[in-house]
Formats: C-alpha cells, sequence, structure tokens
C-alpha cells in the first residue's frame, strides 16, 4: 500500500514532556481525518513536525514515499502540503483578493520585477478560490477589518491556493461563534469537494469530527490511544476518559 | 504601462522646461535633492518590507567614491556611465552583507546597518589612497562625449540626474506593483506564512537590500558629480539619519512623494541655515513631528486616497 503521508517512529520530546511518542500514523490519499485529544497531547506537534516548523527526535514522515523529514516548512509546502492556523496568519493591512495573490505567487514561484501582481489571470485564479469559500465578496475588504470566523475561512482559502495534496487544518472552528461552526464546516467542506487532496483537521469540537471526518485519530500525552472511524473511536473508553472528559467514564475505574 | 510612462515622460519633459528657467542656485539644489532622494527611494523600498536602515550614507558613499575615482584614475567622465557605475560598485561591495542582514528585523537590522556605515566611515577616513579625512575632488563631466560649457554645467548635471530619478521612479512603481513588490508587502505583515506559502523572506529581503544599496551608490554618484568632491561625511550616521528623515517623510505609498520630500528638505535646510544656522535642526525636527502627527502614513498620503493599494 503507497500511503500519501506516513510518520514511522516518530519522536519528539520537550524536556521532560513527551509531545510524540514513537508515532505510527498512515494516511491514505483523499481521507477526511481528525486528531483530536486534550490541550497538550501532541496533536498541533504533529502537525508542526510534517510541516517542517518542528523536526523530530527520531522517527521519519514520508509524504507520497518522499522522505520530508528535516526539510523547512518553505520546502514541504513546495512538495504539496498547506496548512492553516488556529490563530489565522494572514497579511491584516492587505486585502483579502491581494493575500491571495501573495499566496499564489509565492507558491508557484512566479516572483517578478515586473510581471504585476494583479494581472487578469492571475485575480481571476483568485477570484475562483475566494468563490468557492464565499469570499469573494469580502476580496476589496483589508483582512484587518474581517470577522473572526472570515479570516478563518481566509486563513483555509490561502492554503488551498497552492492546490496542495494534504491540507492540515489547525482548529479551524476555534474562536468562531457556536451557530456559525457548521455553516463555516459546510462551507469548507464544500470547497475542498471534488479536490484531490487529503485533509488533517485539529479539532476539539466532537460535532465537527463526527459529522465531518472518515476517521479519528486520538492523542494523549504523545501517544496514539484510538485510530478509527468516528463512531468507534468516540466510544472508546480511553478516549472517553482523556479526551472528552466524560463522568461517568472519570469516575469509573479504568478497566 | 504605457499610462505610467507616457505620465513619467510628460512629468519629466515638464521638469527639464521648466529646470532651463530657474536659477543655478535652484537648479544646484534641485540636483542635490533628486540625487539624495534616489537614495530614500531605496529605503523606503526596505521599509515596504518592515525594515529601516541606518547606514545608506555608505551606499551613497560608495557610489560617490567609484565614480571620482574612475574619473580621476580611468579618465571616465561620462555623466551618463559615472551613476551606473557607482550604483554598480555599492551594489557588488554591499552584496555579501546581503544574507547576514536579511536574517535579522527591525532594531537589530537597524543597528547593524549603522554599524557597517561606521566602520566604512572609519575606513574611509583612514585610507590616505581615499583622501583621508579631507576626501577627494571630482572634475568637470562630460555627456555623450561633450564638454559641458560654464553656462550649462548646471543645468545638464540636473536634466541627467532628472532623467535618472525618472527612470528609478518609472521602475520603483512596477517593482511595488510587482509579484515581488506584493511579497515585500507580506513580509512586514507576516514572515511565517510567506515561508510557510513557499516564499522566501531572507532571499526577498536580500535582493531589496542589494537594489537599495544600488539606487544609493547612484544617487551618491549624482550628488558627487554636482559637488564637484566627496568626503567620508558621506558615509556619517547623520547623513544616514537625513535619508531616513525623507524617507518617513514621504511614506511608503507614493514614489513621488520621495522626490517632493527630498526637496522639501533641501528647502527647509537651505532656508533654515541661512536665517538661523544654529538651530535649523530644532526646525526640522518639529516639522517631522508635525509630518508624523498629522500625516502618520507620509506626505504621499495627501493624494493618496486608499493607503493599502500601491495603484497609481
Amino acid at each position: 500500500m503507497s500511503w500519501l503521508l506516513s510518520a514511522q517512529g516518530v519522536h519528539k520530546t520537550f524536556g521532560a514532556v513527551v509531545a510524540a511518542h514513537d508515532l505510527q500514523i498512515n494516511i491514505r490519499a483523499g481521507e477526511r481525518i481528525s486528531l483530536i485529544g486534550s490541550n497538550g497531547a501532541g496533536k498541533t506537534t504533529f502537525v508542526n513536525m510534517i510541516t517542517g516548523y518542528i523536526q523530530p527526535d527520531a522517527g521519519q514522515i514520508l509524504l507520497a514515499g518522499t522522505n520530508i523529514t528535516g526539510m523547512t516548512p518553505r520546502d514541504i509546502t513546495r512538495l504539496g502540503v498547506a496548512r492553516s492556523f488556529q490563530i489565522p496568519q494572514l497579511y491584516p493591512s492587505m486585502s483579502v483578493l491581494d493575500n491571495m495573490l501573495v499566496a499564489q505567487t509565492t507558491h508557484d514561484n512566479q516572483l517578478s520585477w515586473w510581471r504585476p501582481a494583479q494581472s487578469a489571470a492571475s485575480r481571476e485564479r483568485a477570484e475562483a478560490v475566494l468563490a468557492r469559500f464565499n469570499l469573494w465578496v469580502y476580496r476589496h475588504r483589508l483582512v484587518a477589518e474581517l470577522p473572526g470566523g472570515v479570516r478563518k475561512l481566509v486563513d483555509i482559502a490561502l492554503a488551498m491556493m497552492g492546490s496542495p495534496k494534504l491540507l492540515l487544518l489547525d482548529e479551524p472552528t476555534s474562536g468562531v461563534a457556536a451557530e456559525e461552526k457548521f455553516p463555516m464546516m459546510d462551507t469548507v467542506m464544500q470547497a475542498l469537494d471534488g479536490q484531490a487532496l487529503t485533509a488533517l483537521f485539529v479539532e476539539h469540537d466532537m460535532d465537527i469530527v463526527s459529522r465531518y471526518c472518515q476517521r479519528v485519530i486520538a492523542f494523549y500525552s504523545g501517544r496514539i490511544i484510538a485510530d478509527d472511524v468516528p463512531s468507534v473511536a468516540l466510544a472508546n473508553a480511553d478516549v472517553r476518559r482523556y479526551v472528552t472528559g466524560e463522568r461517568d467514564v472519570l469516575e469509573a475505574p479504568h478497566a | 504601462m504605457a499610462k505610467l510612462l507616457f505620465t513619467a515622460l510628460v512629468v519629466l519633459l515638464g521638469c527639464l522646461g521648466v529646470g532651463l528657467v530657474l536659477p543655478k542656485w535652484l537648479q544646484f539644489m534641485l540636483t542635490m535633492a533628486m540625487a539624495n532622494g534616489l537614495v530614500s527611494l531605496g529605503l523606503v523600498m526596505l521599509m515596504r518590507g518592515g525594515v529601516v536602515a541606518f547606514g545608506q550614507g555608505l551606499m551613497a558613499a560608495l557610489g560617490g567614491y567609484t565614480a571620482a575615482l574612475v574619473f580621476e584614475h580611468f579618465q571616465w567622465t561620462d555623466a551618463l556611465a559615472l551613476p551606473l557605475l557607482g550604483g554598480l560598485s555599492a551594489m557588488l561591495i554591499t552584496a555579501p552583507f546581503a544574507p547576514l542582514l536579511a536574517r535579522y528585523r527591525g532594531i537589530f537590522f537597524s543597528m547593524l546597518t549603522l554599524a557597517l556605515s561606521m566602520v566604512g566611515y572609519g575606513i574611509l577616513v583612514k585610507t590616505e589612497s581615499l583622501g583621508g579625512s579631507d576626501g577627494i575632488n571630482m572634475g568637470r563631466v562630460t555627456l555623450l562625449g561633450q564638454a559641458l560649457p560654464d553656462a550649462w554645467v548646471s543645468y545638464s548635471l540636473l536634466a541627467v540626474t532628472l532623467c535618472f530619478s525618472a527612470i528609478s521612479l518609472v521602475w520603483a512603481k512596477v517593482f511595488f506593483a510587482s509579484t515581488r513588490g506584493l511579497v515585500t508587502r507580506a513580509i512586514r505583515d507576516n514572515e511565517l506564512r510567506v515561508e510557510y506559502m513557499g516564499g522566501s523572506v531572507a532571499q526577498t529581503m536580500a535582493i531589496n537590500f542589494v537594489l537599495a544599496a544600488f539606487l544609493a551608490g547612484m544617487g551618491g554618484a549624482l550628488a558627487v558629480m554636482a559637488l564637484g568632491h566627496i568626503d567620508p561625511n558621506f558615509s556619517y550616521w547623520t547623513t544616514s539619519g537625513e535619508y531616513v528623515f525623507v524617507a518617513i517623510l514621504a511614506g511608503s505609498q507614493s514614489v513621488l512623494a520621495v522626490m517632493l520630500s527630498s526637496a522639501l528638505l533641501e528647502v527647509v535646510r537651505s532656508f533654515s541655515s541661512a536665517y538661523f544656522p544654529t538651530t535649523w535642526q530644532f526646525a526640522l525636527g518639529l516639522f517631522l513631528l508635525l509630518v508624523i502627527r498629522f500625516l502618520p502614513q507620509g506626505l504621499g498620503a495627501l493624494w493618496r486616497a486608499k493607503p493599502q493599494e500601491d495603484a497609481p
């Protein structure tokens, strides 16, 4: 079986804290996977290791068979990995369209001294992605003026500009009002539909997890405690105890 | 693009026409303003990426010394070639430092450029073959192989400087609106995201620094051609401070504002030093204070309605 992403024996510690303990994770192309776990469980560390922001102490990470361990975030991005951030990482003094154009030119490595950033072709491509995320109406607005939920969407739209193979979404609904979460995720999932990409969500909201993901990987203290379809993974006793924190499981003796 | 070139040509021809009727002292003042404005234009380019260099005086001095030395030792006297040589020399000498500087931001970048300029100043002062603290003189340049008659020297130098300035401004305008110009602005906002989108922050910053050095070297050479003399004070930190003053006064929204700000500084300096020679810095400081208070985006904000966009 050829995996799109394969983490083999990945290990990472920060002082005495084990953030990743001998992780073995294989992901097929096209999967929609959620990474869950309490704060400090190792989800974001795993994402940061995939993107090259943090280097593992041991083990290796393969992307479509290519060893990406030790590569810079820039090189990994060029291989087709994109990510969004828990706190949107945007260019606040620029318009939404300019944000998209930056993403386009940097990803395509089309930096030029004379070619205008706002050519008809580049605008068209950027606006097409914005339209998929229902952001077209905001294209001329400054990012600094946008509400939080819209910024989250812009953050994800930026990641999509490079037509990635693997999209990592770090808590896409955190900080978004409860009534806006599902409409926002519907928009994201519709935008991803028809795209040949694999999506990994770091998520705390179990309603989002069970509704939008095909597979759940649960982390606790840097270890994987469950890896299954949502209905099975979320019913797992360890997941209920350590991730969702359900009282009846917490109070019951651990089998 | 065609519109931009046409506008630039009309403005240039207008300036060349007006220059004809100006008195010589004003022609000289404008020549110096435009030459110094080129140095500040490079600074504005850096400021768009979120860094301020406090050592551009050294870049200008490198261009100026190159022009004077080439004139003196190689009898290369052409007014069109010397500024290009000055720019090229400043660019090549500073290029090895660019990768180092590109790793720093904020006050660290500023202080590092200041430190490099002070090292350069020290070397220039101590190097006898470069005239030491007295500097070196430069004779009268020629234009396309023709000697310049006394009556036309001042105007010819103004015309040459205006032409170099016009070309540089058009280029800067195109560059600011280009994909690389857009990424430079993005770096100022969020470096992390630029890297995560596959862009190289260090490469962009290094290239901008080298380009700013070219503009500074060219400006320095033009200034030396008009002055006929260069000394290490060109690279002193207070001179670099004046270029920063002009860049802040201009803001980063309009390239034309850089030249206007430079001209304004020359006017304020000339009249202040004539009428209250001991306190002209006070007038200058007060002026900058008012600009920062009431025009935080710089003079360019006066005719640019949308500060975030770079279209004309």
